[in-house]
């Protein structure tokens, strides 16, 4: 019972903001149970255009984009990193493997500022590619990381059989390895998806042209442009913003926790 | 968590440095680019004055000088980052621990539950939760509408000094679910027979919490503490949104990620910024070092 009422409590809010953004924006400031007492779309209708000429059809289509290209990125550059680090000896393997450690500790602050100079002086301020350019790079060592440790537990009689009956280490990777890490590659393009369609800070430095806009940078517009007083179509908007984050946990809960107890465990 | 590649049966094998390299490329290749060279980059411009319209002008400690002896606003910045930081660590670290506990009772529905859980973690670094927090926790928002239901007046507690700080600690400890799966994933790795030696010997729950659960966790409390300081220095986005940029009311949310995006990207002062940034490494470097050091004490690794 106690178990209940910490969930309830604890989802409240967000359940909350859901019913709300159906309601006039009058009541919202009164009722404080889950289910409106009035239905009316209209706050979805106000808030689809945070201001004129820019709808958040567009914003969505900018944040979907820039994940798609960041989840292909990143899964493509980590699996291969992960491959050379879990199955190949090579010069400076665990020098290499210990600097990969270390950087997942890094704070992202450190860089920021360097990495703005540098795509600044590449011209890519109002394009997308500070935000997927890294993910190309696997920059993200966690993920990296993640994905060693599920290939070290694939048993290797399996490549090695391969290797002497003559295959490369490229038709090992494609024909072995990759399809059987499917689930670790599923957990981390997930965890990409959900980092690249929430991240903030990103987006807020490159890109300065609306029209450029994610969907966050889309909220803080509208926040910014309405003096939080329009907490109706806020509301809608915030809410639209999370269901892909919804959509996924429904059908992925699974890979998503055992992914985040992986990383915990040796 | 190992510390670097082991080698299986130290049998000898042929090496396959090119074909390993070829596979590593993309990585190398962020790593140099993007993260390394960087890195070198700030601590060169840290000892700069910069502003990203003339070259930088070589200033040497004046940036570190300054923000000991003449920024107020660092100070607060460090000052509250602290706060942040050792109120929402350790009750993230209680609450998971505790539910985690619960849970492993093998009660029906346990998936549930913990997915349930889970779902705060996914959603509570977007903007849109900020969002819902300032109006929540604003004068006219949810919780003091609540709070009237019970004659009780509520403030704006994201307008006050005294509380602002305090709703961006509840929406990180908000998001404990992570650590919880970590958690359950842990207890679920602790031997059954060591509890029922222990009931045999007559051991209480309790006694069995702090003999057994505890000592075996350790390693697992470990990785989530250190990993809980690491990220809980880097909050940015909820204390910008729902401070609207500023560092709310007396600079009380003035978090460390947010001062330094003020003064790099509002203020354009990158050199500024840049050795803020190194402070912080050296100090996220420190504490990890320090929970290394005090790790031989207490974390119990099993073998």
């Amino acid at each position: 019972m106690l178990l209940i009422a910490l969930l309830v409590a604890t989802l409240y809010p967000v359940l909350w903001m859901v019913g709300a953004s159906f309601e006039p924006s009058a009541q919202i400031f009164v009722n404080v149970g889950l289910l409106p007492k009035v239905w009316t779309f209209a706050n979805y209708q106000r808030g689809w255009y945070p201001m004129q000429n820019l709808s958040f059809s567009r914003l969505f289509a900018n944040s979907l984009i820039i994940a798609c290209v960041a989840v292909l990125g990143n899964v493509c550059s980590c699996t291969m990193a992960a491959y050379a680090f879990a199955r190949l000896q090579f010069r400076l393997r665990g020098t290499l493997f210990a600097i990969m450690l270390l950087t997942i500790m890094l704070p992202y602050q450190v860089l920021i500022i360097p990495q703005y100079i540098l795509f600044l002086r590449f011209g890519w301020l109002n394009t997308y590619l500070p935000l997927v350019v890294p993910r190309l790079l696997a920059v993200d060592g966690f993920f990296v990381f993640l994905m060693v440790q599920f290939i070290r537990g694939l048993p290797r009689e399996i490549d090695e059989a391969a290797i002497i009956d003559g295959c490369g280490h490229w038709q090992v990777f494609l024909r072995i390895v990759v399809p059987l890490s499917m689930p670790a590659m599923a957990t981390t393009g997930i965890f990409t998806f959900i980092n690249s369609w929430n991240d903030f800070l990103g987006p807020l430095l490159y890109l300065t042209k609306p029209v450029m806009y994610t969907v966050p940078l889309g909220l803080n517009l509208f926040l910014d442009l309405n003096e939080a007083s329009q907490w109706g179509p806020l509301f809608a908007m915030s809410a639209l913003s999370l269901v892909p984050i919804f959509v996924i946990f429904l059908f992925f809960e699974r890979l998503l926790t055992e992914g985040i107890a992986t990383t915990g465990i040796k | 968590m190992p510390a670097g590649p082991r080698h299986p049966g130290a049998k000898p094998r042929r090496r396959d440095d090119r074909i390993a390299y070829l596979f590593l490329a993309p990585w190398l290749l962020g790593l140099v680019g993007i993260t390394v060279g960087p890195l070198l980059a700030s601590l060169g411009l840290s000892f700069t004055h910069y502003d990203l319209l003339s070259a930088p002008s070589w200033t040497g400690l004046t940036n570190y000088r300054r923000m000991i002896a003449g920024d107020p606003s660092f100070l607060q910045s460090l000052v509250v980052t602290v706060l942040y930081v050792a109120i929402s660590v350790p009750s993230v670290l209680v609450i998971s621990l505790a539910l985690a506990l619960v849970l492993n009772r093998g009660l029906r529905g346990l998936t549930l539950y913990r997915g349930l859980f889970y779902l705060p973690s996914l959603l509570g670094g977007s903007v849109a939760l900020a969002v819902l927090w300032r109006q929540v926790f604003g004068i006219d928002g949810m919780l003091n509408h609540v709070l009237a239901l019970v004659h009780i007046t509520g403030q704006s507690w994201i307008g006050s000094p005294g509380t602002a700080l305090y709703t961006l600690v509840l929406l990180n400890v908000w998001q404990f679910g992570a650590t919880m799966i970590i958690f359950l994933a842990g207890l679920r790795q602790i031997p059954q027979d060591l509890y029922e030696a222990a009931a045999v010997d007559g051991a209480r729950r309790w006694r069995q919490l702090l003999q057994i659960t505890i000592p075996m966790l350790s390693p697992v409390i470990f990785f989530n503490t250190v990993l809980g300081l690491i990220r809980a220095f880097q909050v940015f986005t909820s204390a910008y949104v729902i401070s609207n940029g500023t560092g709310g009311p007396a600079d009380s949310m003035l978090l460390y990620a947010l001062y330094l995006y003020q003064q790099g990207f509002v203020n354009y002062d990158m050199g500024y910024a840049a050795a803020m940034a190194w402070v912080l490494v050296v100090m996220i470097a420190v504490l990890t070092g320090a929970a290394f050091l005090s790790a031989r004490f207490w974390v119990h690794y099993a073998d």
